[in-house]
């Protein structure tokens, strides 16, 4: 038991990413509304980049910009730690994924006003009910 | 000109900006910019395919950043087969598609035709790619342009069929995100090859088991397989013909190449079937993918949903060939990459050519179509054989291998599902067939017979599909070429 205790606290931030996973999921699949379920989505992807933050970061270690590296004397010699440093990479990646959500979700959110347009509702039980007045064409 | 890898995703991609602010100045002219960029693409396809069966694989680094720094587009003989097959068939689309384009998407042909450039840099990106965070970003573009797609199309259906296509399209990607996220834990790198090498030496590890399970996952959501289907066949029956024309046999199969990428090239045989041993289970999902699909096709009343189903059962085929585990059925599913992209390209430029002048395709909208379109039911002829498996044309040869495969797993299962679901499909293409040849049309069942009017569709989409329809055949001739120059060399 206290085993499992020191695995939750000290990987907390682990933990939180599969809870928000998790929250985001269940709104993806249970509500009802449509923009819940974007944020919902939302939610989701911003879990995985809490994961992605996570692998980089080291505990007491500081971003990697190494000081007077051009022109700082004895600059060549300085022995360099990389558990000093942060691992920018995985970072750097979720620039572009945070990129590719909000297209996302921009995407998304235009959708809805079509939808809305169209419908006059965002409520998924609504909508089915419409759709079978409209027919399976036009 | 050693720069051809990059200028195949280059070329479409610069057109596509080119089209976007040609909508601004003269929207005419978007047209022959895409056409010009997609045909630089296809050269540059034909270029480096015929360059990599001469010298072997070709790595292009990305402004000479060495891997695993730098971004690598790694060709060998599997993706330089699937980057011609895409090039090709997009381009072969647009050039059937400027009637189609003019009468379903009024006024707005200049954004269609930038998002249709967008959608196939995306494809082609994923099929040259050597990195596996470079594959998540190109897969979102391709997801991302399709679902703008899907959302021109029908005005009462689209937004709605698109958005659901976005839900489950995110949790995919994400999927397949969180997996390389756990590979780059274990390995700190992102360039496959890297990846493979440093894999091999911890096979054990369970980072790695949750790694492959959630890419998997990820990219089975995103080619929907059986039970994870349910986004495309809305999706791709209320999307504008002239998209559905290139999506449908493009985006599953380009998934398809992804997971044998990643199946060959990153995990390797020794992880996936020795390690792992979920081959029989994956061999039944596929099994029962195809029985699903098939039966699924068999309640449709709308031609082209029939089709999207028949999308679905296919997909069984190429993930049930891949994991059985031998040459025989990997040959098979490579083969049927190439040959179902082909199948599904020729069967919807006939739907096509049909919406074209019909507006809708129920199947009760089909009497007598023999004799008012006879030559685009005679490319849907073709193509339905090859679909079914009739010996010249090429589906026959990707099944007999499929099935060759599966004895020689003893995935007894697979073969029965195999034969199973050409049955249905022959079934299935005499019902129409039968609706289209021998029912007179609705409006003269009276007792006068006039001879029936011919009424095609435009010339260049005819030309188009009677060539792809050709191609089948000419195709499953070579067939046994293509799989002595390109398939069992890779697989070697």
């Amino acid at each position: 038991m206290t085993d499992l205790l020191t695995l939750i606290v000290a990987k907390y931030n682990y933990w939180l990413y599969v809870i928000l996973m998790m929250i985001g999921l269940y709104a993806m699949i249970t509500k009802n509304n449509l923009i819940k379920k974007l944020v919902g989505m939302n939610i989701f992807q911003t879990a995985i980049i809490l994961f992605y933050v996570s692998i980089g970061y080291k505990r007491d270690a500081t971003i990697p910009i190494i000081q007077n590296a051009h022109g700082g004397h004895d600059a060549h010699n300085a022995v360099i730690h990389a558990a000093d440093y942060i691992n920018p990479l995985p970072h750097v990646l979720m620039l572009t994924a945070i990129v590719v959500s909000v297209a996302t979700f921009g995407v998304a959110m235009a959708l809805a006003v079509r939808i809305y347009q169209r419908y006059q509702t965002l409520e998924e039980d609504e909508l089915r009910m419409r759709l079978v007045d409209v027919g399976p064409k036009e | 000109m050693d720069n051809y890898p990059a200028l195949i995703v280059i070329a479409p991609l610069l057109a596509a900006l080119f089209a976007g602010l040609a909508v601004w100045i003269k929207e005419r002219l978007s047209y022959p910019i895409a056409l010009l960029g997609l045909g630089i693409s296809t050269f540059s396809a034909f270029k480096v395919l015929m360059q990599v069966i001469n010298s072997g694989t070709i790595q292009y680094r990305m402004a000479g950043w060495a891997p695993p720094m730098g971004i690598e587009y790694r060709i060998d003989l599997l993706n330089a087969m699937v980057l011609l097959l895409v090039s090709s068939i997009a381009f072969l689309n647009l050039v059937a598609s400027f009637k189609s384009v003019e009468q379903e998407t009024n006024d707005r042909a200049g954004s269609f035709y930038t998002i249709y450039l967008l959608f196939v840099t995306g494809l082609l990106g994923v099929t040259a790619t050597g990195d596996l965070f470079n594959l998540y970003v190109l897969i979102e573009i391709t997801s991302l342009t399709s679902y703008a797609m899907v959302a021109l199309g029908d005005r009462n259906r689209g937004p709605l069929a698109s958005l659901n296509y976005v839900f489950i399209g995110v949790i995919g990607a994400s999927f397949y995100l969180l997996g390389v996220g756990y590979l780059y834990l274990k390995t700190g790198s992102l360039n496959m090859i890297d990846v493979a090498n440093i894999l091999s030496g911890i096979h054990g590890s369970s980072t790695v088991l949750t790694a492959f399970i959630l890419i998997m996952i990820g990219i089975w959501i995103k080619m929907a397989l059986f039970p994870m289907h349910i986004w495309l066949p809305n999706a791709y029956s209320y999307s504008p013909m002239a998209f559905a024309r290139v999506v449908a046999p493009l985006m599953t199969k380009v998934m398809v190449y992804v997971m044998i990428r990643l199946m060959i090239t990153v995990f390797g045989y020794d992880y996936i079937f020795d390690t792992l041993n979920l081959s029989d289970a994956v061999v039944w999902l596929g099994t029962i993918a195809i029985l699903a699909g098939a039966v699924m096709a068999l309640s449709q009343t709308n031609l082209k949903k029939m089709l999207t189903y028949i999308i679905v059962c296919e997909i069984g085929y190429m993930v049930g060939g891949a994991w059985l585990g031998n040459e025989l059925g990997m040959t098979g599913a490579v083969l049927h990459i190439l040959n179902d992209a082909l199948m599904t390209f020729a069967l919807f430029l006939a739907v096509g050519n049909m919406v074209y002048k019909l507006k809708t395709v129920e199947l009760t909208d089909l009497k007598g179509l023999f004799g008012k379109m006879p030559w685009t039911m005679a490319g849907f002829v073709l193509a339905a054989f090859s679909i079914i498996g009739v010996p010249p044309t090429c589906g026959f040869f990707s099944k007999w291998y499929l099935i060759l495969g599966a004895f020689e797993a003893g995935a007894y299962h697979f073969a029965a599902a195999l034969i199973i679901s050409s049955l249905i499909c022959a079934v299935l293409f005499f019902k129409v067939f039968e609706i289209c040849f021998f029912e007179p049309m609705a409006h003269d069942h009276g007792e006068s017979h006039p001879p029936v009017k011919i009424k095609e569709a435009p010339i260049s989409m005819l030309l188009v599909s009677g060539f792809v329809s050709l191609s089948l055949i000419v195709v499953g001739l070579y067939s046994g070429t293509i799989v002595n120059t390109i398939i069992l060399p890779f697989l070697k």
